[in-house]
Parts: structure tokens; sequence; C-alpha cells
């Protein structure tokens, strides 16, 4: 063939080899640019596409008491989460792993759906798994792919129950709560605290998420653990010291009856809290790695509101320990002094209008003065006295004294008392026609009415009694604000109001409670509760000239005030005077004839069926928990 | 005169190449999850034992044997092809083609690899058979009848890897064979107007510079009409011919154009590829360390991927080193065929070179996104037999070629 002379042949070899040499140049640039050029892009690419995020969960502060005893600590617990590509996957994987621990489909649903809030992230199983359940899955780790078990540390209560209400309890955030931002700094599957002293510093104990990287295949599954990007170490979070005394917490709890509702707060003169209880409670370890939904609902459903802190969310009408309030309120004004007496002697009642309000003493207490009034509780003195203060002086004096306003403690979802702000409240609410404005001033009088109170405020203001007539805010931790509320005392008036209130203990309506050794005031109380026996209250402080501790409780359906007396003389008396001086108190209290035969509150005071009093008798706004 | 040895430079590269695709292949293998890629390397090593033994073989053929057996060996071919039209199989990327043939559920081979080398030798032979280089359409009537037939049938396996190498085969012998490189951009134009077509302005555009083209050329007449007449036919065909695509293939093309339109899909390899290579750099992950690949992220990494293999574990000098190789071979491969003593062997060597510079330039492009992606394998990389051992034998007559010229006393004046 012709055009195959050597020189044509290697003008075309020249051709091809520049045509071979340009096109693999071609092919070197696009290499250069993809490996070269675009490196980082495609280096982060590979890395997105194989490494997945773990958070790392930081340990809590630990919560101590006063002197260091552990209230909240962390121990060695252990997660078990999966990775998984689809969700059909994830159930495959669920199924199989139900052949080696208990599983059942609630908790399936809940697992699934928490895993489509973040696919890419690694679901959780179990936030606290036993050992015996980790050996199970470690064994058949070859069948479960994508299993991440994970050591981390979990909350410990070491108090359980009798802490409950007081350091809450700590559970995974809610989508809830992160679109309202209540957690800042919370991420999803990020532990938090969700009541009591767990929620409130929350901030403090949290602590910083870390986070370390496991490498899984193009299908999803778990490849390597100590993955090659850094990792990164959470932060812990900080210890607080409470003011709290831990083994006065577990003493309350352990002397508190079995069954009752109600609560018991101590703090000190200055406001430092150092027992906060409420009953019934519940046990925040339950919480740890996630309640199960049946407990959960149970907690809810129960008709005793275990999750209900009873000393901040529930209100009482305020009862005979309000006649305090009543008479600090005319010493101030300087309408009385601590030895007046009342035109009216009490003959078992008093006539108003056309209408006898009686005193809880049928047969009367006949003339008082002031001391002894507050000793015998005489409703018919502190009718004539509200009287003689008026409904407007009583109200505005009440609100200076905070009665209108939450005591500040630092927990969270403390409720607002309810008092009036001034008598347009009873307009608007019964007609202006339609109450009686003399009626209404007998009912404040003696602490019942439109007027219901939480147990931490009713103890601010025994607290300023007991003190140097200053309300201070109480606190756990430190006070929420410095505001001090002066109840306008002097110090005789004090020392007076004192004495009144040590009489009610040594021969008055708590003198069954009365033990020689420690001198105790206190103010029983018995709250009307239309829904079914009264309430019990009583507050008191010890020793009596001195004062280092103020309790005060109240129990529901208690009847009577003087059965609560019992409970906090014996608290009292175990802070103040040691353990060694505690004498159990008897558990028959509730059924003593001789103990509950004292201190009647006024029966016939009804102004309307359907009163304000009537509804806030009973703890009516009770928080709905959420889901935690 | 004593006795030639081997073309040294041809050993070398060659054996350079087939030892860096088992190692490749090898570290294709090593992953955490488990692929079919895991021993694959070691089957390729019994490939690669046949391979030697059929180069050695061929090595030992006449090319006269080889020019006097080509039209029955071609004919054979079309007739594989055929038969694998009507009963063959499907396998791997490629499941739903015919592109195999089977003997008692045995998947036996490719004839598209034959038919490549047999289009190959039949074209030698016809080129070489005439007085002068083709001029004219009518003088390629019978070179286009040649390559068509077995491109087309290839084409309705469906597999437009291989009938790309067709296509590639043709232009390199024509190249080689003397015809004018005008001539072969005007073979070219249809192409072009085809890709134009889908943008009526750019067609239009593109038909106004190509008469002008024709005019400054001035073709013979008859081309003339016949290259317009097939510029305009491929403007009006275009979108039918893009309709009557399975699906498979117009999105791979579409996912060439922007691999990120369907990322989970189509687009699926195109990106893991340049993930993979992308992540490499200048010095890569190291030898059998490439995440990717051993995650599984990589597909395809012992066949069609297997070149994204080199660039995530080797980076960008491996990268340069492999095409420097290639290229190396490439060159040699010219020189043997400038120094043939003959025009059909040196039409054989340059249609070879055709053939593995279509498989290379194909494949390593389309790890980059430089190319579509078609399922082209790599020679002396990809994973499988049939392939592997036309290599050889590709390889091996290259070899005889050049000792056949050193037997003439060829020297490089």
């Amino acid at each position: 063939m012709n055009g195959f002379d050597s020189y044509r042949v290697r003008e075309r070899a020249e051709i091809a080899r520049m045509v071979l040499i340009a096109a693999f140049l071609v092919l070197s640039g696009a290499f250069f640019r993809t490996q070269i050029i675009q490196h980082d892009k495609f280096q982060l690419k590979a890395e997105t596409n194989r490494l997945r995020p773990i958070p790392l969960t930081p340990p809590r502060g630990t919560i101590l008491d006063r002197n260091g005893l552990v209230i909240a600590e962390n121990v060695p617990g252990y997660s078990v989460k999966l990775l998984a590509p689809s969700t059909d996957s994830l159930r495959a994987v669920l199924d199989r792993v139900r052949r080696y621990v208990p599983l059942d489909s609630a908790q399936i649903g809940d697992i699934i759906d928490r895993y489509k809030q973040a696919r890419y992230q690694a679901a959780l199983v179990f936030g606290d798994a036993s050992f015996d359940v980790i050996a199970n899955l470690e064994e058949h780790r070859s069948a479960l792919p994508g299993l991440v078990i994970q050591a981390e540390p979990k909350r410990l209560y070491p108090a359980g129950k009798s802490a409950a209400h007081l350091v809450g309890y700590v559970s995974e955030v809610t989508e809830a709560d992160l679109t309202a931002d209540r957690y800042p700094g919370a991420v999803l599957g990020s532990i938090v605290g969700k009541a009591g002293l767990e929620r409130e510093y929350d901030d403090t104990l949290r602590g910083n998420d870390g986070v370390r990287y496991i490498e899984v295949n193009a299908r999803g599954r778990l490849v390597r653990e100590g993955a090659a990007s850094a990792t990164l170490q959470p932060t812990p979070g900080k210890p607080i010291v409470t003011t709290l005394d831990l083994d006065l917490q577990r003493y309350i709890d352990s002397i508190w009856p079995a069954g009752v509702r109600g609560a018991m707060v101590a703090m000190t003169p200055n406001g430092e809290i150092r027992a906060l209880y409420s009953a019934p409670n519940f046990d925040p370890n339950h919480f740890v790695g996630g309640i199960s939904s049946a407990e959960w609902r149970k907690l809810n459903t129960d008709p005793a509101k275990p999750l209900l802190n009873r000393v901040i969310q529930a209100r009482y009408p305020p009862a005979s320990p309000f006649k305090l309030a009543i008479a600090a309120m005319a010493l101030k004004r300087g309408l009385i002094r601590l030895n007046t007496r009342m035109p009216e002697p009490c003959r078992g009642g008093m006539r108003l209008g056309n209408r006898v309000f009686r005193c809880w003493k049928r047969e009367g207490h006949g003339t008082l003065d002031l001391t002894g009034a507050v000793a015998a509780s005489c409703d018919v003195y502190f009718y004539q006295l509200g009287l003689k203060l008026g409904l407007d002086a009583i109200i505005q004096d009440g609100v200076l004294m905070g009665f209108r306003d939450k005591s500040g403690v630092d927990l969270e979802n403390e409720l607002n008392p309810i008092y009036p702000s001034s008598t347009a409240y009873f307009d608007k609410l019964y007609g202006p026609r339609y109450w009686s404005p003399p009626g209404t001033t007998l009912n404040f009088s003696i602490g019942q009415g439109e007027n219901t109170q939480t147990l931490i405020n009713m103890m601010r203001f025994y607290q300023g009694l007991a003190g140097n007539g200053e309300a201070v805010t109480p606190f756990i931790v430190k006070p929420s604000s410095n505001r001090k509320r002066s109840l306008g005392l002097t110090q005789q008036e004090l020392d007076g109001l004192r004495r009144a209130l040590i009489a009610v203990v040594e021969h008055g309506t708590a003198s069954a409670s009365r033990h020689s050794d420690l001198a105790v005031a206190g103010k029983t109380g018995t709250a009307q509760n239309p829904h079914g026996d009264d309430h019990g209250w009583f507050i008191g402080f010890a020793p009596a000239e001195k004062p280092e501790l103020i309790v005060g409780g109240i129990m529901e359906f208690a009847k009577h005030g003087t059965v609560v007396a019992p409970y906090v003389v014996q608290t009292l008396r175990r802070y103040i005077l040691g353990p060694e001086a505690a004498i159990p108190v008897k558990l028959g209290a509730l059924q003593d004839e001789s103990v509950t035969s004292a201190d009647n509150a006024a029966r016939p005071i009804e102004l309307n069926p359907d009163s304000a009093a009537a509804r806030a008798a009973v703890p009516d706004s009770v928080p709905q928990a959420t889901e935690p | 005169m004593r006795a030639p040895t081997l073309d040294r430079q041809l050993v070398t590269v060659s054996v350079a190449l087939v030892l860096f695709g088992l190692a490749t292949l090898y570290s294709a293998g090593q992953t955490d999850v488990p692929t079919r890629a895991a021993g694959v390397w070691h089957r390729q090593f019994i490939w690669f034992g046949i391979g030697i033994v059929a180069a050695w073989i061929i090595f030992h053929v006449s090319l006269r044997v080889l020019e006097w057996i080509s039209p029955t060996l071609y004919a054979f071919s079309i007739f594989l092809l055929a038969l694998a039209l009507l009963v063959g199989t499907g396998a791997g990327t490629a499941e739903g083609s015919h592109s195999w043939l089977s003997i008692g559920g045995h998947q036996i081979g490719q004839p598209s690899e034959l038919a490549k080398v047999a289009t190959v030798l039949m074209m030698a032979r016809y080129l070489s058979g005439r007085k002068e280089p083709p001029r004219s359409l009518r003088d390629l009537i019978g070179p286009v009848l040649i390559v068509g037939v077995p491109c087309l049938m290839v084409l309705k396996q469906p597999d437009l890897g291989s009938a790309f190498v067709f296509v590639g085969i043709f232009f390199a012998m024509l190249f080689w064979a003397g015809v004018r490189p005008r001539m072969l951009f005007l073979l070219a134009t249809p192409v072009i107007s085809l890709l134009l077509a889908f943008n009526t302005l750019a067609w239009s555009v593109w038909i106004i510079v190509f008469v002008l083209i024709l005019i400054a050329w001035r073709p013979y007449v008859w081309d003339w009409v016949v290259f317009l007449t097939a510029n305009l036919a491929m403007g009006a065909i275009a979108m039918p011919l893009w309709n009557r695509l399975a699906p498979y293939q117009q999105n791979r093309l579409l996912t060439f154009l922007n691999p990120e339109a369907d990322p989970r899909a189509a687009g699926y390899h195109a990106i893991q590829s340049r993930v993979a290579i992308g992540s490499g750099g200048w010095f890569g992950s190291g030898y059998t360390q490439g995440p990717q690949k051993r995650l599984a992220f990589l597909p395809e990494q012992h066949t069609d991927f297997v070149f994204s293999v080199v660039g995530e574990e080797l980076g960008f000098v491996g990268v340069l080193v492999a095409l420097g190789l290639f290229l190396a071979l490439f060159l040699v491969l010219v020189r043997i065929a400038r120094r043939a003593t003959d025009s059909f062997s040196s039409l054989t060597v340059f249609g070879i070179v055709g053939l593995f510079f279509t498989h290379v330039f194909e494949n390593v492009g389309m790890t980059v996104n430089l190319m579509p992606i078609t399922g082209i394998p790599l020679p002396m990389f990809s994973y499988g037999g049939s392939f592997f051992i036309i290599c050889s034998l590709c390889l091996g007559l290259a070899l005889r070629v050049a000792w056949d010229s050193r037997l003439s006393g060829y020297t490089d004046a």
C-alpha cells in the first residue's frame, strides 16, 4: 500500500505522539484539578461520608448539702445506641435486639420516633442499660450492625425519694424544650434538669457536650469506634453547694406518716432552706436513662399527684397562722398594743348584722389580750381586730408583707399566692352588690376567704417574725433577690408576738407537742377544705428566744393543725438538739382524740358556696408535667 | 546477524502496568465491608497466567497467518455478537444487557472484546490491501461497514462504552492509513451536529459554519452532498434518538453534565469516585488504606472504578505514575507501528493503540467526570478474564511485530 513510506509514517507518528501526549496532559490536568485544587472540598466530603458524630455526655455537677453530703452525683453507666441508614433497617435491628434483651413495642416506637428527628445520629435505645443488657448485646454484637455501646456518667440520687421534689430529676431534652430555647446550649439528645434544683441550676450543672466520631461504611454501619478525627472532650458541669441539711431532709422523710399528702420546709432566720419535703414523692433515680412510659403515666395520673411539689405548687387557705399577720398589721398601725383587749369578750361567737360568726370554741374564751388571743387562737378576738383594721388595710398591708407575691425561692414553677390587691377584686368576682365587706373582713381576719398561700410563702412571713422583723427571700443555693420586706414592728412588739407563739405550744392549741427541754414557738392552723377533711397547718421555730430554725408543715385532710405540730416539733428538736433528742412521733397521732380536740375553725362562714376560697382550698393549678 | 531480543521497552512497560494493576486489584479487595472485590486479585492472577500463555502463543504465530485468518475471525466474532444478542446475559454493572455468552450457566466471555481485535485485524487487512489511502467517501464505505456492523451490534446489547471503542479504532486506523485529517474531521461532523442539535441556536450556527468549511475545503461533490445531508439528518433525529435511549443511558449522559442533579442514584458513581480521588491529595492515603474504598463508598472499585483506588490511595503522584506508564506504552506501540515491516503489521499495532487509548481515556476520564460514565474496563487494571486475555494477545502481537522488524534489520535511520 502506498503512503507507508518511512517519511509519511514518521510524520503521522509525530502527530500521533503529540495527540497522545496532549490527551494525557488533559487527563493529568483533570486529576490535578480534582486532587490538588479541590482537595479540601473532597476531603471534607469524604469525612462527612464516613464520620458520624456521637455526642459525649459530660458528667453533671454534683449537688452537695452544707456539710458536703452528696444529694446528686454521677456513677458510671452505659448507653446503648444504634446507627442505622434507614427506619426499616433500624426496625430490623431492633427486632433482633429484642431476642436478647427485653424491649416492648412501645419502646421500639419511641426509639424510632427519636431516630426520625435526627437520622444521621445514632438512635438512643437504652439511656441507662444494666450490666446484663450490655453483656447480652456485646455477645451478639456481630448480629447487631450499628450497635454503639458507650460508657456515660449517669445521675445517682443517694437520698432517693426523700429529696425528690427538692433535687428534681433529669431527662433528655424534648423538641418542645429546644423550640422554646428553655435550655440554652442544649442539643437533641442532651440530658437536662427537668425539675427542682436540677432544673433551676441546669446551666451550672450541665457542662458542655463533647463529641467523638465513629466511622461508618456506605450502608451506614459502624466500622470503627476510634475514628481518626479528633475527639472533643466534654466539659464537666460545675458542682453546687446548697444550704440544705441532708440528714434533716432524710429525717423528715423517715417520720412523715405514710399515705399523707402534704409538705414540710425547714429554714433558718436568714432564709437558708435546710430541708424541703413534699409527699407523696417519687424516686428521681427512675428518670435516669429515660423513665418507662408506664411509670410516667402512673406518676401523672395518680390522684395524689406525686410530681407536685406541695411546698411551692399547692395553695392552701393560710387559716390561723394568718392571724399573726393580722396582729402584725394592727400593731404596726398602732391600733392596738400587746395587752389590748377587744370590747366584746368571746362567748363562742359574735353577731354581725343578722348572722352569728362563731369561734372554734363553743364555750368561748372570755376576755383575752392579744397574746392570749394568739395562744388560744380566738376567732372572736380577731373578728373584732379585723373590723378595727378594715378590709382595705388588711389588703394593703397583706400586699406589703408579700402575701400577693411568690416567695422567690430558687426553684422553678412556684405558684403565685392568691390575695386581692384591692376591694375591686370582689366587685369583679361577685358583682358590686353581691358581697358583704364586713363578712369578708371577718373571713380574712382568721385566714380564710379569698386568700390562699403556698407553704413557702407563709414560711417567709414566719421567718420575718422569727428573725429581726424583716422577711428575706428564702433560698437553697443563692437568693434570687436581696429584697427585704419589713414587717414594721418594733423589737418589743416582735418579742411580744413570739411570746404569744410560745404560749401556743406551752399551754395553747399545740400544748400536746410540748417538751420541756426545748422552747418551741409556733402556730397551728386548720384550713377549710370544701372537698373533704380540713388541712392542718403548723409553723413553728425554736429555740423560741433566739430562733435557729423555722419549720412549717401542712398535711392535707389532717382535720386539725395539732396533728401536724408533733412532726414540726420533732424536726426542730432533731435539728437543734441532735439525733439523740428526737423522740419518735407517735404513729397513731392522726387518730388520737386527745390531740384532735382543739382549734376547730369557724365553720359557718359561707359567703357563696362557690367562692374563690372554695376553689383555692385545694391545690388547683397543678402544673401539667410534660413528657420527660 | 545475531538473533534479535524481545522489545525490552514494551516488555518492561507491559509488566510494570500488569503488576501495578494486580497490586491495585489486591488493594481494591481490602475493605472493611465484605464486597465482591475481596478475592478477585487471586483469580486475576490466574488470568495473568493464561494471558502470558496467550501472548506467548500469538507471539509464535506469523502475522501472515493472522492476515489470512482475519476475515474468518471477523465473521466468527460477528456471529458471536449475534448469538449474544439472541441468548446473551448481563452481568455486573450491566445486569440488564446482553453482553455475555454462557455455556451451561457459566459465563465464558464477552464477544465484544474479541470483536474489537477481530475488527482491528480486518480493518488492517482491508486497508493494507488497497493501493491508495482512502480519499473519498466512496473509498470509506468498506471501513465504515467493517467497523459499523460490530459497533451497531454492540450498541444494541446495549454497551455504549464498547461501541465508543469501535469508533476510536475506526478513526485511529484511518489516520494511520493516511486518510487526510480534514476528511476525518468531516467524518466526525455528524456527531458534532448530533450533540449540538439539543440547542437550536447552536445547531443553526454550526450548520452555517459547516457549510463555510465545505466551501473552503471543496471536497468531491458527492461527499459534499452526503456530509451536509448527514449533518442535517442528525439535527432532525437527535430528539427521537435521545428518546430511544434506555433511561439509564440518558441518566448517565445527564449526570455527566451535572452529577449533583441526582446524587443518590445516577450521580452516585460519579460523585463517590471524585470524592475518593479528590481526598487523595498529593500522596494519597497510603496503599490499601483508602477509607472511601475500605468503607465501600467507592462502587465497582475492582472493575470500572479501579483507577479511583489509585487516586485515593496513591494520590496525584500515583496517578501520574500510572498515566505515565500508559503513555509510555502507547509511545512504544507507536514506535513499533512506525518500524513495522509491512503495512498490515503497522496498521494492526496502531489499531491496538486506538483500542487501548480509547479504553484508557474513557475509563480514567470518567473517574474524574471528564467523560460520561460508561461501563468500560481499564486495560491491565480492571478485573475481568476475557478483556485481560485480549490485552495480552494484543501485547503479544505487538511484540511479534517488533521482533519481525528487528529480524529484518530495521534501524531507526
